[in-house]
C-alpha cells in the first residue's frame, strides 16, 4: 500500500501519497489547475508557493512543479505577486548609476534583512545582486541572478516593498546590450547576407531541393563535420 | 546518490568504464542504417497510433489519434452565444499566444506602426520557449555559413521541408541572434565578444549559441519585458476558441473566454496570427512530456475549423533525454546541451551504445531499440532508461564545467539528492516537439486570407524532424516576420464590417456527413490532470 502523507492545501487537510510534488500532490487532490501553473519543470516562475512544516517556525518558498511533499506541510501557492515593472525604452538608457536610482529607488532602502535570499526557491543570493545592482555592478548582477524565474517569492517577503526579479531584468538587459563585448564576427556575417554574397549559393541549394534532391542527399551524407 | 541501492550498485559500472569511454569516438550510423532504425523503432512508425481524417481540409490525411480526436471535436461555442456586432476588442493585428513568437510578431508589428494586440490562455511567457534550455542555431563562424546550415537544417528533416521556408530559417539566424542581444539578451561568450558556440544533434558546424541552460527562458523574459516596455495590451488567462471570418471567409478576429470566469468575449482585427505553440500535453502513445501545461495544440484546432490546412501533423519529435527517473521530474527536458558538452549514453554494461550527436529522431529510437529489443536498459519503478554518462563533462573539460554551463540540470537533479557532477543520469525520450503544423508561406499566410502562423504552430519549416536550437531560431525568426507581414497586410485592409462564425455549423454539418462528430470540446485548453474520484 502507498505510504500517505498529510498536507494542508491552503489549511485544508488532504491525504496524498508520498513522492508527489505540491503540484501534483494539488492535483490529486482534484484540484483542477488554471492558475499558479505553467511549466511545470522549474523555468517559469509561475508556481511560486509558500509553505510551513507544521510545528516549525520556518517559512520557506519553492516551486510547486519541483518540490516533493513532506509529512504536515501547510501551503499556500502565491499564484501572482504585485511586483513593480518600471518601463524605459532600452535604446535610450545607458549603463550607469542613475538609472537604476531613477528606475529602482527603493532598493537603496534595502535593510540588510536577507529575507529575500532566504525565501528564493532557486537558492539565489539575492541581497548580494540587490547590492551589486545598487553599486551599479551590472555585470556582477546579471551573473548573481542569471537562474531567477522571476516568482516573486523574495518580493513577497521584502520590508522594503523591492521588486527584486525587475531590478534583475533591467541590470541583464543593460549588461547583455551594453557591457558584454560586442561580437564581431556576428555583425560581419550580417553584413554579408544583408550584401548578398550568399544569395546565389542558396537559390542553387532551393532549386536543388525542388529539383535533384538526391544531390543533396549526397552532400548532406557526405559532408565534413567539425570536430 | 539514488534512493535505490540497486541503481547506484549500476552507476558503478558507468564509472569504471568512464575513462575508456571518455576517449571512445563512437561511428555514426550509415543513412540506411537510420532509416532501417527509424522504421522499426521510432513512435511515428506506428500504425496504430494515428487515426485518418474524415472531415476537414486534410480529410485521408493522418494525424496522431489523440490529435484527430480534437481535430473533428466540438466547438465549444455556437454562433449565437455572442454578439459579433458589438466587438470587445478592436485592434489591427491580433496575436494569439504569448510565447516567443507572439511576443517576437507582436514587438515587430508595433515597430511598424500597427495596434498589435496579445491574448494568452496563460500568462505571457507560459511557453515552451521559456523551457527551451540548450540553444540557438545561427551560422555566424567564419567556418560556417547560410548555405552549410541549409543542408544541416534539410537533411536533418529528411528532406521533407519546404525549401524557402528554410531558406528564411538560416538566412535571418545572423540577424536573429543580433536582434536579440541588442534588445539585451545574455549570450555566453568569450572575452573578446567571440560566441561560445557547441554541437547539436545533426549539425556539422559548432553554431548553438546559449544563455547557459537558460537560453529560452533568457530570451522570453527579455521579450517580455520589451512587449511590457511598449505598452502592447496582453490579455492573460484568455483564451481564443473560435476565429471570426468576414463575410468574405477571411480571418477578422477571435472569440476569446476568459479561463476564470469563462465570460465570452470578441476581437476584431485586420490579420490575426496564431502564434499558440506545440501539443505535448496530448502525451501521444502515452509518453511523458517535457513541454509546457498549455501545449494542447489549440492552434491547430482553430486553423483547421476555418479552413487552414496542415503539413506533416503525423511527425512528433521524442526528446531523446527526457528524464527517466526520478517520478517527480519523469518526462523532463535534459537538454541535448549535456551531450554536447561531451556525455554519452550507456548501457546497462556501461558500454556507449551510439553517437551521442546523432539527430533527435535517430537517437531517441536507439534509446528506445536498446531498452526494448536489446534489452540493455536500466529498470525502475517507472520503466526503463539509458544512462547519460553526465560526470564525463567535467572528466573531459575540468571540475566546475557542470556549473557554469548546465546550472539548471545540476539544480534539477539536485534536488532529489542526485547529483549528476559524480553520478550519471537516467534518459528515456520524451514529447517535446510538434515538427509540422499549420501550413504556411514564407510571409507565414495561411491557406485563410489575413490569417497567418508562426512558432511551433506552424509546419513546413523542419520537415519530418527538427534539429536541436532550430526551434528557438524559429520562433524569432518568423514570430518576428509573421509580425511585420501581418502588419504591412493589415495597413491595407479596412476593419471588417460582417464578422461571421458561420465556419462552426458549417464544420459540424461535414462531421456529421462522415459520421465522425464526437463530443470532446475543442480547443483544449488545458489538459485534464486533477484525479477524478
Amino acid at each position: 500500500m502507498e505510504n500517505m502523507l498529510n498536507i494542508y492545501l491552503f489549511g485544508k487537510k488532504y491525504q496524498v501519497p508520498s513522492g508527489l510534488t505540491i503540484m501534483t500532490a494539488m492535483e490529486y487532490a482534484g484540484y483542477e489547475l488554471v492558475r499558479g501553473c505553467g511549466c511545470r519543470n522549474g523555468f517559469c516562475g509561475a508556481c511560486a508557493t509558500i509553505y510551513r512544516i507544521k510545528g516549525e517556525s520556518q517559512l520557506h518558498g519553492c516551486l510547486a512543479c519541483q518540490t516533493e511533499i513532506e509529512e504536515g506541510m501547510y501551503v499556500a501557492t502565491l499564484p501572482f505577486f504585485p511586483l513593480e515593472k518600471r518601463v524605459y525604452e532600452i535604446n535610450e538608457i545607458k549603463p550607469d548609476m542613475q538609472v537604476m536610482m531613477q528606475l529602482y529607488p527603493e532598493i537603496y532602502s534595502c535593510i540588510g534583512c536577507n529575507a529575500c535570499t532566504k525565501a528564493c526557491t532557486q537558492e539565489l543570493n539575492v541581497m548580494q545582486y540587490i547590492a551589486y545592482a545598487q553599486r551599479g555592478e551590472y555585470e556582477k548582477c546579471a551573473e548573481e541572478s542569471f537562474d531567477c524565474v522571476m516568482c516573486g517569492v523574495c518580493s513577497s517577503r521584502c520590508p522594503a516593498g523591492i521588486s527584486h526579479p525587475q531590478v534583475a531584468m533591467l541590470a541583464r538587459r543593460l549588461n547583455g546590450k551594453y557591457i558584454a563585448p560586442e561580437c564581431e564576427h556576428l555583425a560581419d556575417r550580417v553584413n554579408e547576407i544583408n550584401e548578398g554574397i550568399y544569395d546565389e549559393k542558396m537559390a542553387e541549394l532551393m532549386s536543388k531541393a525542388v529539383d535533384s534532391v538526391q544531390e543533396l542527399k549526397d552532400m548532406y551524407n557526405h559532408r565534413d563535420i567539425e570536430k | 546518490m539514488y534512493k535505490i541501492d540497486k541503481l547506484n550498485e549500476l552507476a558503478k559500472v558507468v564509472a569504471e568504464k568512464r575513462a575508456a569511454n571518455a576517449d571512445l569516438e563512437p561511428t555514426r550510423m550509415t543513412a540506411e542504417e537510420k532509416d532501417a532504425l527509424l522504421a522499426e523503432f521510432h513512435p511515428d512508425y506506428k500504425d496504430g497510433e494515428f487515426t485518418v481524417l474524415s472531415a476537414g481540409v486534410n480529410k485521408g490525411d493522418k494525424v496522431p489519434t489523440q490529435l484527430a480526436e480534437l481535430l473533428q471535436g466540438s466547438s465549444r461555442i455556437s454562433a449565437s452565444d455572442v454578439d459579433l456586432s458589438a466587438p470587445d476588442f478592436d485592434t489591427d493585428v491580433l496575436i494569439i499566444g504569448g510565447g516567443g513568437a507572439g511576443a517576437s510578431a507582436a514587438i515587430e508589428a508595433d515597430e511598424a506602426g500597427v495596434k498589435a494586440m496579445i491574448v494568452t490562455k496563460l500568462r505571457i511567457g507560459d511557453a515552451n520557449t521559456m523551457m527551451a534550455e540548450g540553444g540557438i542555431q545561427a551560422a555566424d563562424k567564419p567556418n560556417d555559413s547560410p548555405a552549410i546550415h541549409f543542408i544541416d537544417a534539410f537533411g536533418g528533416g529528411h528532406f521533407a521541408a519546404k525549401p524557402e521556408l528554410v531558406n528564411k530559417l538560416v538566412t535571418k539566424a545572423p540577424e536573429a541572434i543580433q536582434w536579440l542581444n541588442k534588445l539585451g539578451v545574455e549570450f555566453d561568450k568569450e572575452e573578446d565578444g567571440t560566441m561560445v558556440t557547441t554541437h547539436g544533434g545533426g549539425t556539422s558546424r559548432k553554431r548553438m549559441h546559449a544563455a547557459k541552460d537558460y537560453s529560452g527562458a533568457e530570451i522570453m523574459r527579455t521579450l517580455r519585458d520589451e512587449v511590457i516596455n511598449r505598452g502592447i495590451p496582453v490579455i492573460d488567462f484568455t483564451a481564443a476558441v473560435e476565429i471570426i471570418l468576414d463575410e468574405n471567409g477571411k480571418a477578422a478576429g477571435a472569440v476569446l473566454m476568459n479561463m476564470e470566469t469563462k465570460e465570452l468575449l470578441v476581437a476584431r482585427a485586420k490579420t490575426v496570427i496564431i502564434a499558440t505553440g506545440g501539443a505535448g500535453r496530448l502525451h501521444y502513445q502515452g509518453f511523458p512530456t517535457s513541454n509546457h501545461y498549455g501545449a494542447t495544440a489549440d492552434g491547430l484546432v482553430l486553423g483547421y475549423r476555418v479552413g487552414a490546412s496542415l503539413l506533416y501533423a503525423d511527425t512528433l519529435q521524442y526528446h531523446p533525454t527526457g528524464t527517466g527517473y526520478p517520478e517527480q521530474i519523469f518526462g523532463a527536458l535534459v537538454t541535448e546541451k549535456v551531450r554536447s558538452l561531451g556525455a554519452k549514453l550507456v548501457n546497462i554494461n556501461g558500454d556507449v551504445f551510439m553517437h551521442p550527436l546523432e539527430t533527435r529522431d535517430v537517437t531517441a529510437a536507439s534509446i528506445i531499440r536498446e531498452c526494448t529489443a536489446r534489452d540493455k536498459g536500466i529498470e525502475t519503478n517507472l520503466g526503463k532508461a539509458v544512462w547519460l554518462d553526465t560526470p564525463m563533462i567535467e572528466y573531459k573539460h575540468g571540475e566546475g564545467t557542470i556549473e557554469k554551463r548546465i546550472p539548471a540540470m545540476l539544480r534539477m537533479f539536485g534536488k532529489y539528492g542526485i547529483d549528476i557532477r559524480k553520478e550519471p543520469i537516467l534518459v528515456y525520450p520524451t514529447l517535446h516537439y510538434q515538427n509540422g503544423g499549420l501550413n504556411i508561406n514564407v510571409d507565414c499566410s495561411t491557406d485563410v486570407e489575413n490569417l497567418y502562423a508562426a512558432g511551433e504552430v506552424a509546419g513546413g519549416i523542419h520537415g519530418r524532424n527538427r534539429l536541436m536550437g532550430n526551434s528557438l531560431l524559429d520562433v524569432i525568426v518568423f514570430g518576428r516576420n509573421a509580425g511585420m507581414c501581418a502588419a504591412e497586410k493589415a495597413k491595407g485592409v479596412n476593419t471588417p464590417d460582417k464578422l461571421t462564425l458561420n465556419h462552426i455549423e458549417k464544420f459540424n454539418t461535414e462531421l456529421e456527413s462522415a459520421g465522425v462528430k464526437n463530443e470532446t470540446a475543442s480547443p483544449m485548453l488545458l489538459p485534464h490532470y486533477a484525479r477524478k474520484k
